[in-house]
């Protein structure tokens, strides 16, 4: 098996783009992670794309075609991803394989959502089809009503609190104020989220994601070809993924993601480094509780003291696990499909010491955590700045 | 949705009904067509479920999805039923303040909701305090 590096990171904007289309976010995403790397674009050698829902979201199928297409990378061989909310986390991991496997060299991971071309309450539908449509939605859960019921339960067990629960959007918030390409950029109280609208108890409007367009893209090499092209090595040291129930019910715990867990084992033994090594981590934050929940299951804290570590300031910036310096997706915006490929530009950023006003003093080793659904798909990936 | 996708799961959900494996005496509901522990050597037939179980966690819905949106505020809970098998389904009956974790609670037959104004109405299992 290859080391494999990462070449060249790119985003877009993430917000509202009404003014760009779904293929124009990618072209974006994807030029600027070529510049990025600067190679030239005729190097590419495969693609994986990683998307929810493109046909609900604009009514549009095939996409990997498109993207090929349209990037003029015809007949380069473009695969799209699918799993819910984990879909770029999991195009990324593709692509991962198809180098250390040396069937291709230069690979893009690519992940992008429009989610802005249908109104909120369908976008809303769309993602609440990543739940079990027939045994959860049937019934009337909802996506939201799913992580509240995990977040009831972790409040029953451990003693978590609304106001610990709202310290994680107010982190979150904070740190996209340093991201030019957040979604929001303005600071928020912990006021402001307990005074919010309730969604489904004890989740409030701002305890949840927005809904975001936005495109991310990454390029990947073998660590050999890597040291010719770029200054600053960033290697994949560890990907892990792993599989569970997609009914939350069917699980024997409701205050963790046991897949999150999993997969964290095997990338950090593939990385060959402890859960202390860790500098920084971007996870995966579709509500509040998700990410007092994924720094438990990664090991961060114990079960049951991820609400306590948020209030000590621990996962803000200049704590002892900076947690989301990107904002998050609470911050920075959730486009699905792209959120996994996002944690890995963020991340990439960090170690090569780029991320300006959020940087991380001295990171070396940072972590990305993709769910998808209610936690039925986890892919965690290391990454280490390398000699 | 066409109508043959809720007709085919009706006799599970009016009746409670999903299935137990002959090889481990384990209970799934909803249905499980193979069992995680024994796999091929499992023998998976219907059983029908009690109805009556305690509430391991709780929602109130105030943002409900298409078709639910007449029954908001609503409470929806994961379930857990005496023979073991946990569900997710709604409480009704009930104020939303009302339920709490640990509460008993037994299985009602009632209209889940419909699909658009002329679409058609599903029925099915609801929980209410006992
Ligand atoms: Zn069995």
């Amino acid at each position: 098996m290859r080391k494999v590096a990462v070449i060249g990171v790119g985003l877009t904007k993430f917000g509202e783009l009404w003014d760009v289309s779904f293929r124009r976010m990618m072209l974006e995403a994807g030029g600027r992670a070529i510049e990025d790397a600067g190679i030239d674009g005729g190097r590419i050698d495969a693609m994986y794309v990683g998307n929810m829902s493109a046909g609900q979201f604009i009514r549009q199928e095939h996409i990997a075609s498109l993207i090929a297409d349209h990037a003029g990378l015809i007949p380069v061989p473009c695969t799209r991803v699918e799993a819910a909310c984990a879909s770029g986390g999991l195009a990324f991991r593709q692509a991962v394989i198809a180098v250390a496997s040396g069937i291709h060299d230069i690979v893009v991971a690519a992940g992008i959502e429009k989610m802005t071309d249908v109104l909120a309450e369908q976008a809303t539908e769309a993602l609440a089809t990543a739940a079990d449509q027939e045994w959860e939605a049937y019934v009337g859960a909802t996506f939201p009503g799913v992580y509240a019921l995990m977040a009831r339960r972790h409040m029953y067990e451990f003693g978590t609190t609304e106001e610990q629960l709202a310290r994680v959007a107010v982190k979150n918030h904070h740190n996209a104020c340093f991201n030019p390409c957040a979604q929001y950029q303005t600071e928020i109280t912990v006021e402001d989220v307990l005074n919010s609208s309730p969604v489904c108890s004890p989740l409030r409007l701002l305890d949840c994601s927005p809904i975001t367009d936005g495109a991310a893209c990454a390029i990947l090499a073998p660590a050999d070809l890597a040291r010719k092209i770029t200054d600053t090595q960033i290697l994949v040291a560890g990907v892990g993924q792993a599989s569970d129930t997609i009914s939350l019910h069917d699980r024997q715990t409701l205050t963790g993601l046991p897949a999150t867990t999993k997969a964290a084992e095997i990338a950090y033994k593939m990385a060959e480094v402890g859960v202390r090594d860790i500098d920084l981590a971007e996870v995966h934050d579709c509500f509040t509780i998700s990410e007092i929940m994924a720094i438990e299951d990664l090991g961060f804290c114990k079960k049951g003291e991820g609400g306590k570590l948020t209030e000590q300031g621990e996962t803000a910036i200049g704590g002892s696990i900076p947690v989301n310096t990107s904002g998050g997706l609470k911050g920075k915006g959730h486009p699905v499909g792209a959120t996994g490929v996002a944690q890995v530009v963020e991340v990439v950023q960090q170690l090569r010491g780029e991320a300006g006003k959020r940087q991380v003093d001295g990171a070396e080793i940072g972590l990305t955590h993709n769910v998808g659904g209610s936690g039925g798909t986890v892919v965690v990936h290391v990454l280490r700045r390398g000699g | 949705m066409g109508v043959p996708r809720f007709w085919r799961e009706i006799p599970n959900r009016y009746n409670l009904i999903g299935t137990r494996c002959g090889t481990c005496n384990k209970i799934f509901f909803p249905p499980r067509y193979i069992c995680p522990s024994c796999r091929r050597t499992g023998k998976l037939e219907p059983y029908k479920l009690g109805g009556k179980g305690k509430i391991v966690s709780y929602t109130v819905t105030y943002v409900a999805p298409n078709g639910f949106e007449d029954q908001a505020p609503y409470v929806m809970a994961i379930i857990e039923l005496d023979e073991g098998p946990k569900l997710t389904a709604q409480v009704t009956d009930c104020s939303p303040g009302q339920v709490r974790i640990g509460d008993r609670v037994e299985m009602v037959f009632r209209r889940m909701g419909q699909e658009g104004e002329d679409g058609p109405i599903y029925y099915g299992y609801k929980f209410r305090l006992a």
